[in-house]
């Protein structure tokens, strides 16, 4: 299933001028900035934003081209969207909030799936509540199972974890992965936080005051310089997909692969061949010119730099190549000038096994 | 509108409009239907004269309405329709409720419009208002006026807590 957006469109004091297109089954993240544009793509998506110009397709669903005089009404779309604010029905019970679009839809789920999604999101003891009663993470799962249930040809989440605090947040996250594991619906999500982004999303769109930076795989793409340059914040560092190669028992250590290496982390217990989404942050990795010999991190890799870019006074961003895999390190411009680092330099990178965080995929 | 308008000229109006000499009065009569000097007449002052708390609290119900509710009922595949009835309408209630209540509260203390339009005739148009009233032209009526006064306070107060009662009934539903 692909999704293409590409449309331009003038507010008084803001330009959109949006192009992308994704593959990705899984879940493609608009990142951005608040402010940058991302709930209107969203909304034109959802049809409630109706651009001057462009064309938006979803499969082989042409939702909107003004070439073809084409406008297909928010009703017709079949979207779920999954608001920031949960805009649930306060009328309604959370059973009949969750019945709302799934009478409504042509080819309604079975009553088993029915029962399955709300299973899924842990729903059964809140059916009977009304929404002002139940806690904003509860809300937020009511609105993802609302928008689930209404047989979406995709999903639209736009900052579903932004009004949440952490504990809410990484209640809400695990739903979130299996779903992307599990359903077959495409999943647009919106998000200003790169460890959500990091952790959920299949393909990365990168926003920027109405334009699209870059698109790619997350894979590729969240090792970007252009991300932080973006952003003003640090980079996030290297998510792998890696899988589980061989178990160290005596030593108590679990061995990834991952294309271009392996990876000595803390045990794991997952049977070999699973796969793990990998994350190794920019904060982690020690940049070293020699090989050392005597040193505690698991974790060494021989490694060539691609990019050396200044962040701050004190900092830089390295963007390095391991094999066919790239890593990120953050580190102090006086290191930088110490070992005269700079793109082409063969290096060796250095990770602690117990900074390592692998989380199923 | 007529909020602004005294309720003896709007009595003035209607008769003048309604009455049994004029045009539309006339006319109704072919059908049975008399305004003038009757309950109904009594009941159409009060009703035109409460419309505008009706409108005002009505608006302010669906002012109040999140648009942003209506956006999800649209994405979930409502129509018009479907939306109006199912989402705004059942939000808007309590509002709806309140305005309905405090018309009729209005009504119980008109006196102006309906003395006017449909005078005053006992059994058919005389008010609690206009029954106090007459009361206390008649001599040695003290006793009844007041006993009337009373009766008006208690209604009142009843129809308060009836408001009340109804309007956090009304809250309830919708979930406010």
């Amino acid at each position: 299933m692909s999704i293409e957006v590409e449309f331009r469109h003038r507010f008084a004091d803001f330009a959109f001028d949006i192009a992308f297109h994704t593959d990705a089954t899984g879940i493609t993240a608009l990142f951005g900035h608040s402010g940058a544009g991302k709930t209107s793509i969203v909304n034109a998506i959802a049809g409630l934003f109706r651009p001057a110009s462009g064309r938006i397709a979803v499969g082989s669903r042409v939702f909107f081209d003004s070439e073809k005089d084409i406008w297909i009404p928010p009703l017709r779309r079949r979207v779920g969207y999954v608001f920031q604010d949960s805009r649930l029905f306060p009328h309604l019970t959370v059973e009949r909030n969750l019945q709302f679009g799934w009478r409504r839809s042509a080819a309604p789920v079975p009553q088993e799936e029915f029962f399955r999604v709300v299973k899924l999101l842990g729903l059964e003891p809140l059916l009977k509540r009304k929404p002002r009663t139940l806690s904003g993470g509860e809300q937020s799962r009511v609105a993802l199972g609302r928008a689930l249930l209404a047989s979406p040809s995709i999903l639209l989440m736009d900052e579903p974890l932004a009004a949440l605090d952490a504990a809410r947040r990484s209640e809400i996250l695990p739903y979130l992965e299996r779903l992307r594991d599990h359903a077959a619906v495409p999943i647009v999500y919106v998000s200003h936080s790169l460890g959500e982004v990091a952790r959920l999303a299949d393909h990365l769109v990168i926003v920027k005051e109405g334009r699209v930076a870059a698109s790619g795989a997350l894979f590729d793409l969240i090792t970007d310089l252009r991300i932080p340059e973006a952003t003003g914040e640090p980079p996030y560092g290297a998510v792998l997909a890696t899988t589980v190669r061989r178990q160290l028992k005596e030593d108590g250590l679990t061995v990834l692969s991952f294309a271009g290496g392996e990876l000595r982390v803390p045990f794991l217990p997952y049977p070999e061949g699973t796969r793990l989404r990998t994350h190794i942050h920019a904060t982690d990795v020690i940049i070293a010119c020699e090989e050392p010999r005597a040193i505690s991190a698991n974790n060494v890799l021989p490694a060539t730099i691609l990019e050396v870019r200044e962040r701050t006074d004190s900092h830089v961003d390295v963007r390095l190549l391991c094999g066919t895999t790239k890593f990120v390190a953050w580190i102090t411009r006086a290191s930088c000038a110490r070992l005269q680092l700079a793109a082409g330099v063969q290096v060796f990178a250095i990770v602690k096994s117990v900074s390592i965080v692998p989380r199923p995929a | 509108m007529p909020l602004v308008i005294p309720p003896v000229a709007l009595g003035y109006v209607l008769l003048s409009v309604f009455g049994t000499r004029a045009p539309l009065g006339l006319w109704l009569a072919h059908f049975g239907i008399r305004f003038a000097f009757s309950w109904t007449g009594a009941a159409l002052a009060s009703a035109i004269i409460t419309f505008p708390f009706q409108v005002r609290a009505i608006r302010l119900a669906v002012e109040g309405l999140d648009s942003r509710l209506l956006q999800a009922a649209e994405t979930l595949g409502a129509g018009p329709f479907d939306r109006v009835l199912n989402i705004a309408l059942p939000i808007a209630l309590p509002g709806v409720i309140a305005g309905a209540i405090l018309a009729f509260a209005a009504c119980l203390g008109e006196f102006g419009a309906i003395i006017t339009f449909v005078s005053s005739i006992p059994g058919e148009t005389r008010t609690l208002p206009l029954a106090i009233y007459a009361a206390l032209q008649t001599p040695g009526g003290d006793l009844e006026a007041a006993r009337l006064s009373a009766m008006s306070l208690m209604l009142a107060l009843a129809g308060l807590l009836l408001a009340e009662f109804a309007g956090r009934r009304a809250r309830q539903f919708a979930g406010l």
